[in-house]
């Protein structure tokens, strides 16, 4: 309960006990801390205080004197009856338990941190992380079904990402709430900390500025700072989106692309690949969605990069020994398997964008030319995206693209033996296979078609040299079904010509109806689970699947907390040794 | 829920109508979304050479228009398909590159939001920051008036 600060006043005046409306810390409690790495530390009081009346301590020495730096005291912060201490850009350099404890007056805040070392020093040379975005269990298991057979109950082979020999269980809930997005979920995988749905690198605290948050250090800065290692990014949505933006990142607002091109700016990993385009146009060009003059696609050339917009262009880039290549391949999220392999979605003004497997090739080849090491993220993310749009077909398709690079990482991690490969989602989707529906079973509405249990004999998916299905467009079909969804019509049959749709905008502002495009005959109107304001299915807060292997795989086992990630990859990486 | 004969009555003459009733009546030259842009790349978008020839001439195109800010208002968005899913789009920049911006010769309803429309006006080019609401166009059909497609 907040109590205003007259009110405060005059229960003083009066002699009562206020209730101590605590302080906030930033890092909050329970953080795990690598040693040696950045971060601001902030303490928000309730109330304007007077800083000498203020004592703030890190193990109960002064935390100037611990940490140093330069104290900034905000009497008004935001113009505010409520005061801020902050120190940036700190560091604890000893492992160990830490309590820091904010007091003023009579009220008193505390939190505990641990702060971890890494004693083993570096004990592998690359990580490459793999972002499944939204990948569940039930992408997995369809991607098996649909590029390997299954047969008798006993599957014909096995997804590259199943063949790892460590595997755990991810917990991926946000410092704020049960259900995450990906922009908090890979803040922590990629710093450590747990922030804020919307949330990058920083926590969210109460600043106004979506700049103006304390921040964390991504794993990018501190290879670079501290090892010198190169960085790479490759994903197929845009450049700017969450998990990419992940990697460089600080910002209370994953929708800023334009500071998060800047952000890219900064950082300069070695390989940044995606698509988004306008968001480094300057403004005068025609597409451009800045709201500056700054052309980052010449920025970057100006630094070194090859520019490349196509994988004609990206191929001749890698063949001419190029080490650091910016590659931007749509003005959207760039096409997926699906689309790619059947000409649709936007391959008609798009016809020669890459595919992740070769991009992950093209990038391994270029970032191992830095004999001290380096660090990929490559993202398949319209694995979630799909799924938001109830198309499960091309979200599974991108599920088999996403294993197809997977392997490109495994061959190049078993010849060196010196590169931790890790396989991980970022969040899940409510899915489940209950099922085939059966197109020549009688009946005109899609429960009349569907199979269980007994009847649900197993579909025949023809798959290609790839692993992706020649046509989705079978009589028996498997049932992949989503649990949450806004009004749509439903018809249980692949979306052949484009990605589905599922709602549109209705004709009050934030309210969405079903897609009348698709109340077609044999499909069915369903009345939404989900909030009128939601256009599409949401994330799930159940656990994720991670497997790994190489130098370090070892420390994944049982169920870990999505900070494990960024404290494994750093323990293996050696990266408080210096 | 039943719909009612004033309902009825009110539709077929919403089908007929053009808004705002004082239209133009010149022959306007017919544009598509398809022909807008001579290129549309990673680069940027080059507008084609009919839509340059056509700057500041009467012109028709049809699209979708998007649910508006306000109930009753001058402008809207015209959109090639309807407004399609964005699941974490927090700001009106999130807008398709590919719009066209309407601007009414008068205030009128905007009561086929969501729907197919065919608006005629005349064609502007370039950069306009709108000073009520702050929105950038590149592309405007002004002293406009639509009726349903």
């Amino acid at each position: 309960m907040k109590l205003s600060t007259s009110l405060i006043i005059s229960l003083i005046g009066l002699g009562l006990a206020v209730p101590a409306s605590a302080q906030v810390i930033y890092p909050l409690n329970r953080a795990e801390i690598l040693a040696g790495s950045k971060f601001d530390l902030k303490v928000e009081f309730p109330v304007v205080v007077a800083r000498d009346k203020v004592s703030i301590t890190l193990n109960g020495v002064d935390a100037v004197k611990a940490l140093g730096g330069t104290l900034e005291f905000v009497d008004k912060e935001d113009g505010q009856e409520a005061s801020s201490y902050l120190l940036r850009n700190v560091t604890i350099e000893k492992a160990g338990s830490y309590s820091l404890e904010a007091k003023a007056g009579d009220a008193s805040s505390k939190v505990n941190w641990t702060v971890f070392d890494t004693p083993k020093g570096k004990i592998a040379k690359n990580i490459i992380l793999f972002i499944g975005d939204g990948m569940s269990v039930a992408q997995r298991t369809a991607a098996r079904m649909l590029s390997k057979g299954i047969e008798e109950g006993k599957y014909k082979g096995d997804l590259a990402m199943d063949d790892m020999p460590y595997m755990a269980l991810v917990s991926t809930s946000g410092s704020d709430s049960v259900v995450t997005d990906s922009a908090n979920s890979m803040s922590a995988y990629t710093s450590g900390h747990k922030t804020c749905v919307n949330a990058l690198g920083v926590y969210c605290s109460r600043a106004k500025s979506n700049l103006d948050h304390p921040r964390v250090e991504t794993i990018s800065e501190l290879v670079k700072r501290k090892q010198g290692l190169s960085v790479g990014v490759v994903t197929n949505s845009e450049i700017e989106d969450a998990t990419p933006a992940g990697m460089v990142s600080h910002t209370r607002k994953r929708a800023d692309y334009n500071d998060i091109v800047r952000m890219f700016y900064d950082v300069k990993p070695d390989i940044i690949m995606g698509g988004g385009s306008p968001n480094f146009l300057p403004k005068a060009t025609l597409g451009s969605k800045r709201t500056d003059e700054d052309n980052y696609i010449e920025k970057f050339k100006s630094e070194g990069y090859s520019f490349v917009s196509t994988a004609t262009e990206m191929r001749a880039a890698s063949q001419g020994g190029a080490t650091k290549i910016l590659g931007l391949f749509n003005t959207g999220n760039v096409d997926g398997a699906y689309d790619q392999k059947f000409k649709k979605g936007t391959t008609g003004k798009f016809p020669d964008q890459p595919d992740l497997a070769e991009q992950t090739k093209i990038a391994i080849d270029a970032l191992s030319k830095n004999d001290k090491g380096f660090v990929l993220m490559v993202e398949s993310s319209r694995i979630d995206k799909y799924a938001h749009s109830l198309d499960w077909e091309r979200s599974v398709y991108d599920t088999i693209l996403l294993d197809n690079a997977v392997q490109v990482a495994k061959d190049y991690s078993a010849k060196h033996g010196d590169t931790l490969v890790i396989v991980v989602a970022d969040h899940t989707h409510m899915v489940g296979i209950i099922g085939t529906y059966n197109d020549d079973l009688p009946g005109t509405t899609p429960r009349e078609h569907l199979e269980t249990y007994q009847n649900s004999k197993f579909p025949d998916y023809k798959p290609d040299a790839n692993g992706y299905p020649e046509t989705v467009d079978l009589k028996r079909r498997l049932a992949f079904t989503f649990g949450s969804y806004p009004d749509h019509c439903f018809d249980s049959k692949p979306h052949l010509d484009g990605e589905f749709a599922p709602a549109a905008a209705g004709s009050v502002k934030g309210t969405y109806v079903a897609n009348e495009t698709y109340c077609t005959p044999g499909s069915v109107k369903v009345v939404g689970n989900l909030p009128t304001d939601a256009n599409s299915g949401v994330h799930s807060a159940d656990d994720v699947i991670l497997t790994a292997m190489g130098p370090g795989s070892e420390m994944f086992h049982g169920r870990l907390d999505n900070t494990f990630v960024f404290r494994a990859m750093t323990t293996a990486l050696g990266l408080a040794k210096n | 829920m039943p719909i009612s004969r004033r309902d009825m009555i009110v539709a077929g003459l919403l089908s007929l109508a053009t808004f705002p009733s004082k239209a133009l009546a010149a022959t306007a030259e017919v544009l598509t979304f398809d022909t807008l842009y001579e290129s549309f790349g990673v680069l940027g978008l080059k507008f084609s050479a009919q839509v340059l020839a056509l700057k500041d001439k009467p012109v028709s195109i049809s699209g979708y228009m998007a649910p508006p800010l306000r109930a009753e208002s001058d402008f809207f968005v015209l959109t090639k398909n309807p407004l399609s899913i964005c699941p974490f789009c927090q700001s009106d920049a999130d807008w398709p590159l590919d719009i066209m911006v309407v601007y009414l010769s008068e205030a009128s309803p905007l009561v086929t939001a969501g729907a197919k429309v065919t608006v005629s006006g005349i064609l502007d080019i370039g950069s306009f920051i709108d000073p009520d609401s702050g929105f950038v166009s590149q592309l405007r059909v002004r002293n406009a008036s639509y009726r349903k497609a």
